[in-house]
């Protein structure tokens, strides 16, 4: 393997930072798309020449971007997102009916085996997918037929759909996760779904155990082992062994078990690592050391990594889709901050640099490793 | 056949590779419509950007002026000025001045 790219989205633009294998020296290509709020950008596995880019704005709405060199230029593709039938209503923050209406692109998740498809989560929460490279977009309405659609209610970013995962051992089963409805999963390629809450606690709603109303803030899997499941939930760190059966916590001794992201070892599926945040009122680290925590043990025993990350006055906050890891070895683990900054370890999170600290506030990391 | 002057904000100008000010023809009745339409169907890469895909509704932060005149809340289909149905005077479409 040749080299990383980290693909990065930001409040005013995209940037791309390259390096090496050895992953010291970088290099910083950008803003793509300067102004534009950019809330994801992610390569094909299929082709990592091929990225697709999700362009926002208050004022000009959705725009998406196909790139097929890497990043070096890029073109405009579909950005009709409609859904499909007559939307109907999910409930608004004071619980009154509210039509469904699109506002934007959260998460674009590539197919691992085809580049011309890709799954899109939007907001108001919804799946759809391309086949032709984004040209066309279609949604996969079952999931909002499911049943319990009228119930979801948004989170205080909105109702959105923020994570995408496919299984690499079985191309019918998806997983996704709205905030505030929860988890669900297809095993028949997006025809049906399931919600997969059970095992969720949540105290911020009127039935804690409820099938639906859960505040996921985001899932991972490893590819080796795609029925263990991990989420970060706004509060809890929760695993499940059975591709969300069943969930059970596994937030131990972190300081804090709230926060946005979480992610898995490339190569050590019960190595994972979460960012704990102090409060849903306070989006910041506790005491004001900015910490990756990391578990050898599947959760519940978790120690802090703090080499290169800064140890006082730090109150940045690191969101849902602000973290990713390479396939090098050793594992890269990247993540980026609302206060602009993009922190890289080359061994598996027992050291860390900033590559790059001042850029816009940092929506979404991801990372290509080059062959 | 009228050829129609249409200013366009900054970022609409980058996705559209234009200059500030782009000149499109109509055919018939020189409306918000009509010339959206053309400005849609010479840069298909501005669909959705300025008006709803499905409601075909003007976006909320943007205006459109012309002849110092904010014409957003006319009817689309209503006649937009002589000035700008000759090419004397550009439609322009703005951008709101919010957010940060």
């Amino acid at each position: 393997m040749s080299g990383v790219r980290v693909l990065v989205g930001t409040r005013k633009g995209a940037f791309i930072l390259t390096a090496d294998g050895k992953r010291e020296q970088w290099h910083i290509d950008g803003p793509h798309f300067p102004g534009w709020e950019i809330y994801h950008l992610k390569g094909s596995p299929a082709d990592p020449n091929r990225l697709y880019a999700s362009q926002a704005s208050s004022w000009f709405g959705q725009v998406i971007h196909r790139s097929d060199d890497g990043g070096k230029t890029w073109s405009t593709v579909g950005n009709k997102f409609v859904y499909e039938g007559v939307p109907g209503t999910h409930q608004w923050y004071d619980g009154t009916p509210h039509p469904w209406e699109f506002k934007r692109v959260w998460h674009l998740e590539p197919s691992l085996n085809d580049p011309d498809v890709v799954y899109a989560g939007v907001e108001d929460a919804a799946l759809f997918k391309t086949t032709d490279g984004g040209e066309t977009w279609h949604e996969l309405a079952g999931l909002r037929g499911h049943g319990s659609g009228p119930h979801w209610q948004p989170g205080a970013g909105g109702l959105c759909l923020h994570t995408i995962l496919l299984d690499p051992h079985n191309p019918d089963r998806i997983f996704i996760a709205i905030s505030a409805a929860g988890a669900f999963r297809t095993d028949d390629g997006g025809k049906t779904w399931l919600p997969i809450n059970q095992g969720l606690k949540s105290e911020y709603i009127p039935d804690p155990n409820a099938e639906v109303g859960h505040c996921v803030h985001r899932l991972a899997l490893h590819p080796a082992r795609p029925n263990v499941l991990f989420m970060q939930k706004h509060w809890d760190v929760m695993r499940s062994d059975n591709a969300g059966e069943l969930w059970h916590e596994v937030s131990g001794n972190l300081p804090t078990d709230f926060g946005f992201v979480i992610d898995v070892h490339a190569h050590e599926p019960d190595t994972i690592y979460v960012v704990p945040i102090k409060s849903d009122s306070e989006h910041f680290p506790p005491e004001g050391k900015l910490r990756v925590y990391r578990s050898r043990s599947g959760g519940n025993e978790w120690e802090a990594l703090t080499n290169g990350l800064p140890q006082q006055d730090c109150y940045v906050n690191v969101l849902r889709d602000a973290m990713a890891v390479d396939q090098m070895d050793p594992c890269g683990v990247y993540f980026g901050t609302t206060g602009g900054q993009v922190y890289a370890s080359n061994d598996a999170g027992d050291n860390w640099q900033a590559i790059v600290r001042d850029l816009p506030a940092v929506l979404s990391v991801e990372v290509q490793t080059l062959p | 056949m009228s050829v129609i002057r249409v200013t366009i904000p900054h970022h609409l100008r980058t996705l559209a590779s234009s200059g500030a000010e782009v000149a499109v023809e109509v055919d018939g009745p020189v409306t918000q419509r009509s010339v959206l339409d053309a400005l849609e169907e010479r840069y298909p890469m501005l669909q959705g950007t300025i008006r709803d895909h499905v409601t075909q509704q003007r976006r909320p932060f943007l205006r459109f002026f012309a002849c110092k005149e904010d014409l957003s809340h006319e009817s689309p289909d209503a006649l937009l000025p002589e000035d700008v149905a000759r090419g004397r005077e550009p439609f322009m479409i703005i951008g709101a001045i919010a957010g940060g």
